[in-house]
């Protein structure tokens, strides 16, 4: 592009800020002795790592100032009382399969109490007491992926910190009919968690992974997460986030996926809350038939900012990714989505579509998208698209032609076009429970500015 | 997709050959190897700049000096670009002349070669044809001149017409814009100057072809085009490079300034010789209820980028880009738009297709820009990439940037190849395979390509159908 390469200003310069003086862990002697060193060498990498700058094509029109963290604290433990708050206000779908409940980066209850799981040779536990007793098959598997998409440096951070979340190990053949689901509370102000996913599913083994991220009170928390989905041949996995933060807290995300042969992934991410919100996705169809689906929705209202950048990346022939994000935008919203299909030399016959819709709800919100393609292959069926529109006045007089007011019309207009990616997640207690959340969010924000 | 025939290769690529001649050097004016304060003083010593344009020089000299790189983005083989091994001025020293005869010979053998067949130029309305850095020959219709039209090179735009020159001179394309535009600013010659007054509409095209002659020889055009109130005219520029041994640079500026209810129309048909760096940047300026047009052919060179903008600053202003790119054998072609909306109800819309050939590589790079408290801007955009070999690549970057809720935009994107089933269905209709094959990408660009004016046809015909069917057999 023509455009200038503005020279970095002061702001930028100054982000270094000290987000952790040292590292956020208290030492566990349990844990395995490569984790151990893994976190050292990840702390020193942290430091090292620069802070994003906009010259950075992965942070092209990031809000930087953002990152300007100030202090973050490790989250510390809750009091009794407020623990069985938050156990009462964990409220899901009703039928599941496991249930682990994680305040401020501590495991604060699970049912059933042991998995009974165990019997199919499953393993889902909490990451810390895995790393204690399956080390070894852990290690195997633990961050063994790169982000690739410019949150090398909160990557670094994680990887040094204590983890909360979920290790689901799916032996070949084991099916989990319920979804497992994984709440995570931050409460406190600058409490920082550090919530960790990783699934690894073997041949023909299928599972879902629900979790929700949620404020318990008003305070500014950060949350720097990460999920690693590994599908291997003939397997099918899901997983998705759903964040209700509050409006002055912050989440970065980073996820992985790797599909193998004939496998199916599915990642999703449904974005209702927080001041800003970083979402880093990538999915690698790593062997023939491999198929894989992104999937978001975001309703942006006061002064969020949602932050999403995307890669799909095709390794082998035959395989192929289906990307749909969506967001519907109020207030001074502003979303950034950036996407890029890339095609290997060699990945012949790929199929990959990836589509970005924005809805305007409000004069001053602001959408940007850069969906891209970068294709070396032949025999490649690729597009992509991004749409940015509001809702049109024929659709709105057709509602008012039946006696449904304007402002009926647009919360059912909004709620529809979100909801086509919703009921996308293939469980339909799952699609009422999430457009509830979409609902009873969408009102809040309407309060919060009528 | 399987391995084709060399046949095939030859038939979907293009002879560049054509353009690979070269005459004598035979320079008067000489700047020498690199650049520095001294090239810029001899550049304006030689063309006798009035003053504001040596301190314009000089401050972009500054500016191309501080401005990096921009690799973060754009292709790292820009970094093989030595601009100590540049000459960045030449010129026969001779003026401007008005009859054909003056013409010395080999720059008529020129023309030539690029196949402008005399007979043909009377149906042109005015040949600027740049001949290295200076205007070789330039002859506009008397009948244009007597509507007021201004035709003329730009160092005597800068002279003979500065009243209006140097209200729109740099204020479209900064200096700071990019570091090329201000390597442009520093050592610019020749291009065009073009002056349209108030609803006169030029019926002919105006044309010039521009040529590199001189090994490791930038060629810096500079084109300000102001077309004033109602007013209209199509503008076309084309051309070819011989081949040399090593790289040449190529980095205009084009400025173009539509004033309410004007149209222009900028047509570009380009055919560059596979060492060529070809770094240009083009924008026009559009005032209330007027339209700016890119029609874009890009052909060849080394490495093309080349983002064609519009900033519609009036209301009801309106934008567009129309663009082919063929990246053959190591040869990238980052091309693009830009479209930044800056008034209500702006309508802008880009559509690109490009072909990529062997090991070539397409790129498309978009923006479209819409602020906020503005209402009822509309962008379209559609970029269509074919793929011919295994080996070829092609990419697609887009940023869209919208603020409220009165706008719509929508950026579609497809890569797709010549199918199997359509060539199978042409050989059994007795074509050969490369026959087939040439139909197929001429059919992909046919929509766009008759876009470029009747005049030009001969042009385009000459670089993408005919060349293509030359080859088969």
């Amino acid at each position: 592009m023509s455009e200038a390469v503005a020279p970095l200003n002061f702001e930028e310069r100054t982000l270094e800020s000290a987000w952790f003086a040292k590292p956020p862990r208290v030492e566990n002697p349990e844990l395995p002795a490569w984790y151990h060193a893994l976190r050292e060498s990840a702390w020193e990498n942290f430091q090292k790592l620069p802070q994003p700058v906009r010259t950075d094509e992965h942070w092209r029109f990031a809000n930087l100032r953002k990152l300007n963290f100030g202090e973050m604290e490790p989250a510390p433990a809750l009091p009794a009382g407020e623990e069985q708050q938050i156990l009462e206000q964990s409220q899901g779908l009703s039928e599941v399969s496991e249930r682990f409940v994680f305040a401020n980066n501590r495991l604060i209850t699970r049912e059933p109490a042991e998995s009974a799981l165990a019997a199919q040779g499953v393993i889902c536990q909490p990451l810390e007491r895995a790393l204690v007793e399956h080390g070894d098959l852990v290690q195997r598997y633990f961050m063994k992926e790169a982000p690739r998409a410019g949150g090398e440096k909160f990557a670094a951070l994680h990887q040094s910190a204590d983890l909360s979340g979920i290790f689901l190990y799916l032996p070949k053949g084991a099916r989990i009919e319920k979804p497992i689901e994984v709440f995570h509370w931050a409460k406190g102000e600058h409490a920082t968690v550090f919530p960790h996913t990783l699934i690894v599913a073997e041949e023909d083994a299928s599972a879902q992974v629900v979790e929700y991220y949620q404020s318990a009170g008003d305070d500014a928390t950060f949350a720097i997460s990460m999920a690693d989905l590994l599908s291997e041949k003939g397997s099918q996995v899901k997983h998705l986030i759903c964040q209700q933060w509050n409006s002055d807290s912050r989440h970065v995300h980073i996820s992985s996926t790797k599909v193998g042969r004939d496998a199916f992934a599915q990642s999703g991410i449904v974005n209702l809350g927080g001041e800003w919100v970083r979402n880093e996705c990538v999915s690698r169809m790593i062997a023939p038939g491999a198929r894989s689906e992104m999937l978001s929705v975001g309703l942006a209202g006061g002064k969020e900012e949602y932050d999403q950048r995307t890669l799909q990346l095709h390794e082998a022939q035959h395989t192929s990714s289906d990307l749909l994000y969506k967001n519907a935008l109020y207030d001074t919203a502003r979303t950034i989505f950036a996407g890029l299909i890339v095609v290997e030399p060699g990945a012949h016959h790929t199929d990959a579509y990836q589509k970005c819709r924005n809805l305007m709800g409000s004069g001053e919100a602001e959408a940007n998208s850069m969906p891209g393609l970068e294709i070396d292959a032949d025999q490649v069926k690729c597009s992509h698209g991004s749409t940015t529109g509001q809702i049109d006045d024929e659709e709105l007089f057709y509602f008012n032609s039946r006696g449904i007011s304007e402002e009926t019309a647009r919360e059912m207009i909004t709620f529809g076009f979100l909801n086509e990616v919703l009921e996308r997640f293939g469980n339909e207690e799952l699609d009422k429970l999430l457009l509830e959340k979409v609902e009873e969010e969408f009102r809040r924000m309407r309060a919060a500015t009528a | 997709m399987p391995q084709h025939d060399e046949a095939t290769l030859e038939a979907v690529s293009i002879d560049q050959s054509s353009g690979d001649f070269r005459y004598p050097e035979q320079y008067t004016h000489d700047a020498g190897f690199g650049l520095t304060e001294k090239t810029i003083d001899y550049i304006c010593d030689v063309k006798n700049d009035p003053d504001w344009v040596r301190d314009f020089r000089h401050r972009a000299l500054d500016v191309f000096r501080k401005k990096p790189m921009p690799t973060h983005w754009a292709s790292k083989d820009l970094e093989n670009i030595h601009f100590d091994n540049i000459r960045y001025y030449l010129s026969k020293g001779q003026r401007s002349t008005r009859s054909w005869d003056e013409v010395p010979d080999d720059v008529k053998q020129t023309f030539e070669r690029l196949g402008i067949p005399e007979k043909e130029r009377k149906y042109l309305a005015g040949v600027e044809a740049q001949f290295d850095s200076e205007a070789a020959y330039s002859n506009v219709k008397q009948e244009i001149e007597k509507d007021g039209v201004i035709f003329v090179n730009s160092t005597e735009g800068l002279k003979e017409h500065a009243d209006i020159f140097r209200r729109w001179f740099g204020k479209v394309i900064p200096t700071s814009d990019n570091k090329f535009s201000a390597l442009n600013s520093a050592v610019f010659s020749g291009g065009s100057f073009i002056y349209v007054p108030p609803g006169v509409k030029v019926r002919h095209p105006l044309q010039a072809y521009f040529r590199i002659n001189a090994e490791q020889f930038g060629q810096f055009e500079r084109t300000l085009i102001i077309v004033d109130e109602g007013a209209e005219v199509t503008y076309m520029e084309g051309c070819t490079a011989p081949k040399f041994e090593t790289a040449t640079l190529h980095s205009a500026v084009v400025e173009l300034v539509a004033m309410p209810h004007a149209k222009i129309q900028y047509i570009t048909v380009q055919n560059w010789s596979a060492n060529v760096f070809n770094l240009v940047t083009k924008r026009g300026l559009a005032h209330e209820n007027a339209e700016v047009r890119w029609i874009d052919c890009n052909i060849g060179s080394r490495l093309t980028m080349k983002y064609p903008g519009v900033i519609m600053k009036g209301r009801k202003a309106r934008g567009e880009v129309i663009s082919i790119a063929l990246a053959n054998d190591g040869q990238h072609q980052d091309t693009g738009a830009k479209m930044v909306h800056a008034a209500d109800e702006t309508t802008s819309n880009i559509v690109s297709k490009s072909i990529s050939v062997g090991k070539g590589r397409a790129t498309y790079r978009g923006l479209v820009h819409i602020p906020k408290h503005l209402k009822g801007c509309k962008n379209n955009t559609e970029c269509d990439a074919l793929l011919i070999n295994n080996s070829s690549r092609t990419d697609t970057y887009p940023a869209i940037t919208v603020r409220g809720n009165q706008h719509a935009t929508q950026h579609e994107a497809s890569v797709s190849q010549v199918s199997e089933d359509q060539i199978f269905y042409m050989q059994q209709r007795g074509l050969s395979e490369a026959e087939a094959m040439s139909l197929s990408v001429n059919g992909f660009v046919n929509d766009l390509v008759r876009e470029f004016p009747m005049e030009y046809s001969v042009e385009l015909k000459r670089l993408i159908d005919l060349e293509m069917e030359d080859s088969v057999g």
